[in-house]
């Protein structure tokens, strides 16, 4: 019977095939063709008269004496200083998620364990919170970080990213905590475990499949991150995203587009990667929240 | 748990959402209270040979000095909200009496920024989602039948736009439809007008903002579609099946029912992301035309030597009411879900 369901008509496939492909070029078109017009000049990624240049490398040809170049990557990690956006970029992510797991895991696993009414409000309140758009609260921050002289560094940021990540960290982590069973840890307090023995000895050792996706939406929180970035770091202390837009815009790097071009690949590269890897948790973690209700 | 031990374990992540979230929305609303204050000025006499003449200067020490006694600036009240940056009432009340037709009324009051902002910004959250839930819902539909060794590739190639960030994303299709690039130029060449341009029209901007916007969106409403298909009852789809209900009307009548509150969810996310609309209003340079509140606030606050605290503040407190307004009917359903749960 199940079988006869889902047979499906010759019309349906080939309709079902060419709808596929269809969005699959337009989901990922754009990123091979960036990928492909950053090993050229500008005149081929952006040519006006003939765009079949991109393809050929017309102008490459003549400018470099070969179809491909690597001449925008090496100026803008050398000249351009993309090694040091990259640097902080890792550091600002490792921070951010090392701290938002490890303040997450502890108030997720003390609110799904926690029967008292008052859990309710703080996710409610955290619900509240994650929905504030990040730019109002970077409008709060720069005043008072002005005035302490704590503005422009990376501690500062990652301690904001931190803070802006924890609603979703907890919720996500709140309903992960929820599938384990309470008798595991409810039998180590019977035995003697304090509550901190309990989430250290019995919680800790089968709570990676949930870090790992509340990890993976820190990750992309701050690697991704524009807006508390650009208007909180100094341009020394840019991220990589700040700086690609600082490629583009200021007078000072000549909006020097195919820098701006490469960085942008050798920025979504490693996301691209990290994410191929971990996809099934990234659609889990999506879906927590959604599907259940 | 005990209040003691919970207290110890919520304390650390308790703080940090207080300080850096709770705290700065309380410090954003007292900057909008607060004016930056304005320059002093004097009188100056010049003497020359062919007489005296007195001339208004900036006194640059008194300004300064004000300043750093009070780096907030002046006490305002509600006076930025009112300005003609903000609300401008005043400006509306004028529009009023001196517009003969409500075409004229509505032209003036669209020109004021706060309004123009708001518009762009409405418009895109609305013309974004519907289409969004739409084509997720289309896409999830289809690659549900494909058969599993092909699906993971094909899920990770759908969820690409979601992962970048909007700014990369944007500039990544800003550079393919530039009039230098492959679908500007293509564009031109088939409608033989070298002019034609996206950026040239504000409509055609706002256009491929919002085509932006729902590519960007389209895998998220995607992939909550894609899991919630896989819980689908299977016996009513039997049962139609048997009754003789062709494959669309088992979508349409047992399918979609089952995904409704599934879409709801998605549509309120959706409003909800949308309404903070920034990035790709920079990526792809559309600043001219199209500026929405979160665009507002980054332009008051950008130029590091004048922030203008105050106007970024009543912004911020003005988009949190649009959020909060948003954000009802999402709150009101976890309110219940958690009842039900207890």
């Amino acid at each position: 019977m199940d079988t006869r369901i889902n047979k499906y008509s010759k019309q349906l496939i080939i309709i079902n095939s060419i709808f596929i492909l269809f969005w699959l070029t337009i989901s990922i078109f754009p990123f091979i063709w960036t990928l492909w017009g950053s090993f050229k000049v500008k005149a081929d990624f952006f040519s006006r008269a003939e765009w079949t240049y991109a393809l050929s490398g017309f102008n490459t040809l003549i400018e470099t004496g070969a179809t491909t170049t690597v001449k925008a990557y090496i100026e803008s990690w050398i000249e351009g200083e993309f090694w040091r956006a990259s640097m902080n970029t890792m550091i600002v992510t490792v921070s951010v998620v090392s701290i938002s797991l490890f303040l997450g895991t502890l108030g997720a696993y003390a609110l799904s364990r926690s029967t008292y009414k008052y859990t309710f409000y703080i996710l409610i309140a955290a619900l509240i919170f994650r929905a504030m758009p990040h730019i109002t609260l970077v409008s709060g921050y720069l005043f008072p970080f002005f005035q302490l002289n704590i503005w422009g560094i990376l501690p500062t940021t990652i301690i904001v990213l931190v803070a802006i990540n924890q609603p979703f960290t907890l919720w996500l982590l709140y309903s992960f905590f929820k599938t384990v069973p309470k008798e595991l840890d409810e039998s180590a307090l019977i035995d003697g475990c304090s509550y901190f023995q309990a989430f250290r000895y019995i919680i800790m050792p089968v709570m990676w499949p949930g870090v790992v996706t509340a990890g993976l939406f820190s990750m992309m929180l701050a690697y991704n991150d524009f807006t508390v970035t650009a208007l909180l770091l100094n341009q020394e202390n840019y991220t990589m995203v700040p700086k690609i837009n600082a490629y583009l815009g200021t007078v000072e790097y000549g909006g020097n587009y195919m820098w701006a071009v490469s960085s942008v690949v050798s920025a979504t590269a490693p996301l691209f990667m990290i994410i191929w890897f971990f996809q099934r948790q990234l659609i889990s973690g999506l879906t927590a929240g959604a599907v259940k209700g | 748990m005990p209040h003691k031990t919970f207290f110890w374990f919520i304390f650390p992540t308790g703080l940090a959402m207080i300080l850096f979230i709770g705290l700065p929305i309380v410090s954003s609303f007292f900057q909008s209270l607060h004016i930056e204050t304005q320059q002093v000025l004097m009188e100056v006499e010049n003497c020359d040979p062919f007489g005296c003449q007195t001339n208004v200067r900036v006194d640059v020490e008194a300004t300064d000095k004000l300043r750093e006694e009070n780096p907030l600036g002046r006490f305002n009240g509600f006076g930025t909200y009112l300005d003609r940056n903000h609300l401008a009432f005043d400006e509306i009340g004028e529009a009023w009496n001196i517009s003969s037709s409500m075409g004229e009324f509505k032209d003036i009051v669209l020109n004021l920024p706060f309004y123009k902002a708001l518009l762009f910004t409405l418009t895109f959250c609305f013309a974004v989602t519907p289409p969004v839930i739409f084509l997720g819902f289309i896409v999830a539909l289809s690659i549900n039948t494909l058969s599993k060794i092909i699906k993971g590739l094909i899920v990770f190639g759908t969820i690409l736009p979601m992962i970048v960030t909007p700014l990369i994303g944007s500039l990544v299709l800003f550079w393919m439809i530039d009039s230098q690039g492959i679908i500007g130029a293509s564009i031109q060449i088939l409608f033989d007008d070298p002019n034609l341009s996206l950026k040239a029209s504000s409509n055609l901007t706002w256009i491929t903002l919002i085509i932006y916007g729902i590519w960007h969106n389209t895998p998220f409403a995607f992939v909550v579609f894609y899991a919630a298909l896989q819980t689908v009852p299977q016996d009513p789809i039997e049962a139609a099946y048997i009754d003789g209900a062709t494959r669309f009307q088992r979508v349409r009548y047992i399918v979609i029912p089952h995904l409704y509150p599934v879409a709801t969810f998605i549509m309120l996310i959706c409003l909800m992301d949308n309404f903070r609309v920034f990035e790709p209003i920079i990526g792809f340079s559309a600043e001219g035309v199209a500026q929405s509140l979160s665009w507002m606030i980054y332009q008051d606050l950008r130029n590091e030597n004048k922030m203008l605290f105050g106007s970024a503040g009543a912004t911020s407190m003005l988009t949190i009411i649009g959020i909060a307004i948003l954000l009802t009917p999402v709150l009101i359903r976890t309110w219940k879900e958690f009842r039900t749960e207890r």
